[in-house]
């Protein structure tokens, strides 16, 4: 095999037909932005289909057009690394409802001006169903493995269950089934926030050139938190003061821990679109993968989602994870035992909370490259 | 099977080809590898240690990290032909529970153990008047993992009171197999295979 080029190579596929959504609508003319990393093989079954998260995109290498930094997963897919491109055909599309290229509600309608909040409500599905028009495109006919994390692991899941015959293996890290209550509720608090920024103003923000900044990083902070431990907050930053020695007595950022959020919060608005935030989180809240095989009636079994699926499974938790605990990972690996799968499940310890799949857990690099180089 | 641990050696020589089994504390996976490797046996694991999951899942196998005593009840009846737990059960902390439940799950279970009646360990208590540290039980009695010494003969005992029955009994010194008249105080280790055998 000639070496793979570890030039990342970005691009965007225009559906030719339109793309029939979960809510009973078909959308026209949705685009795909996605990035490529490593050589198709002749046989076109090297390749790696990689599922982001919630705020990720494409840019799994490659510098964000927006901040100029590194891929979001530059640590582990490259050359000779953890996900080899010197190997494996990577490929990582924005998700539909994305703000990277991918159709979202900042796209144009048929009539021109931005979809706003006339955007269909997608679901997890939909956005697996643009990616899988993605491979078809591409000529692949099945991937070697899905990989995601998070909202990318409900992706890989569903891509698993609806299109069984696609994938030879699937790797789940930090996820779930089906969102709880209570990660709904936090979302929530989020799409609330920007709702009630006036500068949201239903949606219809794009001509004004201003949008529901405010509203979009409080969001932004409810929803960090719940990627921290809180082991790993007090560790970073305890009651620690923020460039100054005393209590200020006022509601300015006095503690470091506020001053973070801040900025985290305000750092997010510059490459993230609200409404787009809106759509994936309610995207995220309708999952629930038993429902979803069984048509919608609430009374599926999760094992009977995968009971076409000659795959590989590979779960993976952290023990600080507290958005998308051990247990949730647990329950998908009881389903896939109970359906006779070849499936793997373990809980790794790791300080970061739900983050850790994106930090140096280096355990974790030890299982995803065990489990794709089979 | 060349390589493994001699009660490994054991049980793998002793697997019908084919079968699907269920290694219970499978460790880094070298039993399952073997059977996979050597016998196109359909094998699935459950280990504690998350560095254990990690090192089956690069060697390709199929393993869910678990305790013996508390997640062997999500597996279904009679799921597999075989359920093996080598050098687990005095690690657990109710063997007689985790055996019941290795014999609803596997329609046959091989059991593993070092036998606490080894005639080093009977020295040990005799004549120091301490818990042993040998070749077979290294660790220092307040930070081994065993905390459910048996012997032999204990073992035959719970057998009989759970009413399962023993298909085969090997019992080792070293990597060498003994006779069973002295295996009580020769044995290092010794391996039985049980089933449950209605009315039996």
């Amino acid at each position: 095999m000639a070496a793979a080029d570890p030039t990342p190579v970005n691009d965007t596929l225009v559906l030719s037909a339109p793309l029939p959504l979960d809510g009973g609508q078909s959308l026209p003319g949705v685009a795909v932005a996605y990035e490529t990393i490593g050589t198709l093989n002749a046989e076109r079954s090297n390749a790696v289909l990689l599922f982001h998260a919630l705020t990720m995109d494409q840019h799994v290498v490659s510098l964000h057009p927006k901040t100029g930094k590194p891929g979001w997963w530059s640590k582990s897919v490259g050359p000779a690394k953890v996900i080899d491109t010197d190997r494996f055909f990577v490929i990582c599309a924005n998700v539909l409802g994305g703000c990277m290229g991918s159709t979202g509600p900042a796209s144009p309608a048929p009539d021109g001006q931005p979809w706003a909040m006339r955007f269909p409500v997608i679901t997890i599905r939909d956005m697996v169903r643009a990616q899988v028009a993605l491979l078809d495109a591409l000529g692949i006919e099945q991937v070697h493995a899905v990989i995601g994390g998070s909202m990318g692991g409900m992706q890989a899941l569903s891509f698993a269950a609806n299109w069984p015959e696609r994938t030879r293996a699937a790797l789940v890290i930090a996820s779930t089934a089906r969102h709880s209550a209570q990660n709904i509720a936090f979302h929530e608090v989020g799409r609330q926030a920007i709702m009630a920024d006036p500068k949201w103003n239903g949606g219809d923000y794009y001509r004004t050139g201003k949008g529901p900044e405010n509203g979009l990083a409080v969001a932004r902070m409810a929803a960090h938190i719940t990627y921290l431990s809180e082991e790993g907050m007090h560790e970073k930053f305890g009651r620690k003061l923020q460039d100054r020695t005393e209590k200020t007595f006022g509601f300015d950022a006095d503690f470091q821990v506020e001053s973070y959020l801040r900025h985290q919060g305000l750092s997010f608005t510059d490459r993230f679109d609200a409404n787009s935030y809106l759509y994936i989180t309610r995207a995220m809240d309708y999952f629930d993968l038993a429902e979803e095989v069984s048509g919608g009636d609430g009374g599926g079994r999760l094992a009977d989602a995968f009971r076409a699926s000659t795959a590989r499974f590979c779960l993976v938790s952290f023990d600080t994870d507290w958005l998308y605990p051990t247990a949730e990972s647990r329950t998908i690996a009881h389903a896939l035992n109970a359906s006779g799968a070849p499936v793997s499940f373990v809980e790794l310890s790791a300080p970061f909370g739900h983050d850790s799949f994106l930090l140096d857990v280096p355990a974790l690099d030890r299982v995803i490259a065990g489990f794709l180089n089979q | 099977m060349n390589g493994l641990r001699p009660d490994l050696a054991v049980i793998a020589a002793n697997i019908a080809p084919g079968s699907r089994v269920l290694d219970v504390g499978c460790g880094d996976g070298a039993l399952m590898a073997a059977l996979r490797d050597q016998r196109q046996v359909d094998a699935r694991g459950m280990e504690l240690d998350p560095m254990g999951v990690a090192e089956c899942v690069a060697r390709g196998l199929s393993v869910i990290q678990g305790d013996a005593d508390a997640d062997l009840a999500d597996y279904p009846d009679a799921a597999f032909d075989y359920a093996v737990l080598s050098q687990t059960l005095q690690t657990t902390k109710r063997p007689d529970k985790v055996l019941g439940e290795l014999l609803r799950i596997g329609r046959k279970a091989f059991v593993s153990f070092p036998n606490f009646a080894h005639w080093q360990v009977r020295a040990s208590l005799l004549w120091h008047g301490r818990m042993p540290v040998t070749r077979l039980l290294p660790v220092a009695w307040y930070e081994t993992p065993n905390i459910h010494h048996v012997t032999v003969s204990d073992f035959r005992d719970l057998v009989r009171a759970e009413g399962l029955t023993v298909e085969g009994a090997w019992f080792l010194s070293g990597d060498r197999r003994i006779g069973d008249a002295a295996a009580s105080w020769r044995a290092e280790h010794a391996v039985f295979l049980l089933t449950r055998q209605p009315g039996a």
